[in-house]
């Protein structure tokens, strides 16, 4: 068995970052059309060009979360396979926290862009790069 | 290889692989489900990108992630689920919910029938406290037939058990009544000790269904036994304190409750409660830890050093055992409490596990044990002559001897186990082989006393 860390990932994000982000970009996918966990994986994989890749049974906690804290409910249907299949719907409270997320992560993300620049700017002078960004993100 | 074969093996594997996950206690059943589904969807499209269903297999199980790390998250989510809970009815997408539902039903009837019978009797003049002797001899009689319906209910006895129960019940029911015993006198008090005794036989070949001839049938049992005393010992404590709050709040309008608890109440309640309690004991079985086998493992250091302690004493001081009446019945109880001990401690014990520090105790309880019967065994065959034979002390002196040979062999087997001799299995079967023996002495008491002691 690969020790497998909470969701590990192609890419490696940390995990507080996949914690983090992994609200948002179900909630969103959510939204989108209701679903169900292996079509929700499918279409992090597609959005995120490969690069994001959780363990897929992770997903399932973080899908439980939603519904307890009643941002998504579920329902069982029969799929076209013939097998019970539990999909997802968001809920009027989790399209609240979906915009409130999304204006969340756009101040961050407007935040990174602005370092991002800024760096750009000042790395070539500076002769030590890779000190210097951890001390400006702390 | 065709493909069939294929299919076998994945079913195979997916069986596995569930059973594994169902053993995670964070992780339900409808849990399962889901991440079956994701695992077969998985599947299928890695074989219709062109993989082996086995390779397929192993490919989704690692995109899955570790099991150990999934209960993990679930645990986190879930944490609630750790305490295991007793649900009665079960949740809705679970498949064995009419089943559960039909059981509570008929456990429920069942209850409410036995209370009904307890107080049948009245009916016909038979009041509790003019009849106590009666309502005393046939206690058993108003209960465990109920009992042993809903078992031979639940497990779908065979019509000829069943009839040959019944006839059993009866035959009992006559015994119990046609003696002419001295009211309240010794006799009487035996039968009424003894009946239920042997009749919770009856009780264990229902509660085994087919499987009474089987060491793991009776195993089974004894631990539905000790079970469901625990239980009922938790639902009479309820039923105290739910007592104690009626008789204060009626008492504040001045009603005086104690009337209705004594005539009804109390030995509806308590006859209720026995159906009811091995009911919860047969839902809750794979649900909650089984609390016997715990107790057994607090107590049997007390109990062994208790017994060390006393032995010490008694060659210290060189005091001998002051024969009083009831030192034969003392005895008798301190035998039965380690008898409990080894047998919950044998039933909670892997056999296939080697010898270890645990059973090194158990061998210094039951010699312990032992020894201090032997002792007050001792006193007592010095001066029985003056004593006399009453049946109460006969009936004592016979289950003494029952319990010392179960308890001797026992012994012997166990430091033949440690030693290395012989296997725990043994022991077990010696405990589970023993068992009828306590019933037939039982009924012997019952149905033999009597008439030898003159139904004083």
């Amino acid at each position: 068995m690969p020790a497998s860390r909470a969701t590990g990932a192609i890419m490696e994000i940390s995990k507080d970052l996949m914690a983090a982000s992994s609200t948002p970009i179900v909630l969103a996918i959510v939204a989108e059309a209701d679903s169900y966990g292996y079509a929700i994986l499918q279409r992090v994989r597609e959005l995120s060009g490969g690069h994001i890749e959780w363990t897929d049974g992770m997903l399932y906690p973080v899908l439980h979360r939603l519904e307890r804290l009643g941002l998504v409910e579920a329902r069982w249907e029969v799929a076209e396979t013939g097998r019970r299949r539990k999909y997802y719907r968001i809920t009027p409270a989790g399209r609240a926290q979906l915009a409130e997320e999304r204006r969340q992560w756009q101040a961050v993300d407007a935040t990174l862009r602005g370092i991002w620049q800024a760096l750009a700017i000042s790395v070539p002078h500076i002769q030590q790069p890779s000190a210097t960004p951890l001390r400006q993100g702390a | 290889m065709s493909a069939t074969d294929h299919v076998v093996s994945l079913e195979e594997q997916v069986d596995q692989w569930r059973s594994y996950l169902r053993r995670r206690q964070a992780i339900h059943s409808v849990d399962v489900a889901e991440l079956e589904d994701h695992l077969r969807e998985q599947i299928a499209v890695l074989v219709d990108a062109g993989l082996a269903t086995d390779e397929a297999f192993l490919v989704a199980m690692k995109r899955m992630g570790s099991l150990d790390a999934l209960s993990r998250e679930f645990a986190r989510e879930h944490s609630d689920r750790l305490w295991k809970q007793l649900v009665v009815v079960p949740s809705e997408s679970d498949d064995s919910r009419p089943w559960a539902r039909t059981d509570a039903i008929v456990a429920c009837c069942l209850a409410v029938a036995a209370a009904v019978a307890i107080k049948l009797p009245a009916l016909f003049g038979m009041q509790l406290d003019q009849h106590a002797g009666f309502y005393a001899r046939n206690v058993a009689l108003f209960v465990l037939p109920l009992v042993t319906g809903y078992f031979a209910w639940k497990r779908r006895l065979e019509a000829g058990t069943v009839r040959w129960l019944a006839v059993a019940f009866v035959a009992a029911a006559v015994v119990a009544n046609v003696y002419p015993l001295a009211s309240l006198g010794y006799t009487e008090r035996l039968t009424a000790l003894h009946l239920p005794i042997a009749l919770w036989l009856l009780v264990g070949i229902a509660y085994a269904g087919g499987r009474w001839r089987e060491g793991g049938g009776r195993m089974d049992f004894i631990r539905f036994s000790g079970e469901l005393f625990i239980y009922y010992v938790l639902i009479a404590l309820g039923g105290g304190v739910f007592t104690a709050f009626m008789a204060l709040i009626f008492q504040a309008i001045g009603i005086d409750v104690e009337p209705f608890f004594e005539s009804w109440l109390l030995p509806c309640g308590a006859a209720g409660a026995v159906v009811v309690a091995s009911w919860l004991v047969e839902a809750k079985q794979s649900v909650i830890e089984n609390m016997a086998p715990v107790l057994t493992k607090l107590f049997t250091p007390l109990f062994a050093a208790l017994l060390l302690t006393f032995l010490g004493t008694v060659l210290w001081t060189g005091r001998g055992v002051d024969i009083e009446r009831n030192v034969l019945i003392a005895f008798d109880l301190l035998l039965v409490v380690v008898l409990c001990l080894l047998l919950y401690s044998v039933s909670a014990r892997d056999p296939q596990s080697p010898p270890g520090a645990f059973d090194v105790l158990q061998v210094v309880l039951l010699v312990g044990a032992l020894l201090a019967d032997a002792v007050a065994l001792w006193a007592i065959a010095a001066r029985i002559g003056e004593f006399g034979f009453t049946p109460n002390r006969v009936a004592a002196l016979g289950e003494n001897v029952i319990l010392l040979v179960n308890l001797a062999w026992s012994a012997v087997l166990y430091v033949r186990f440690l030693r290395g001799h012989g296997s725990f299995r043994q022991l077990e079967r010696w405990q589970t082989n023993y068992v009828p023996v306590y019933a037939v002495w039982a009924a012997f008491v019952v149905i033999a006393f009597p008439p030898l002691f003159r139904y004083i």
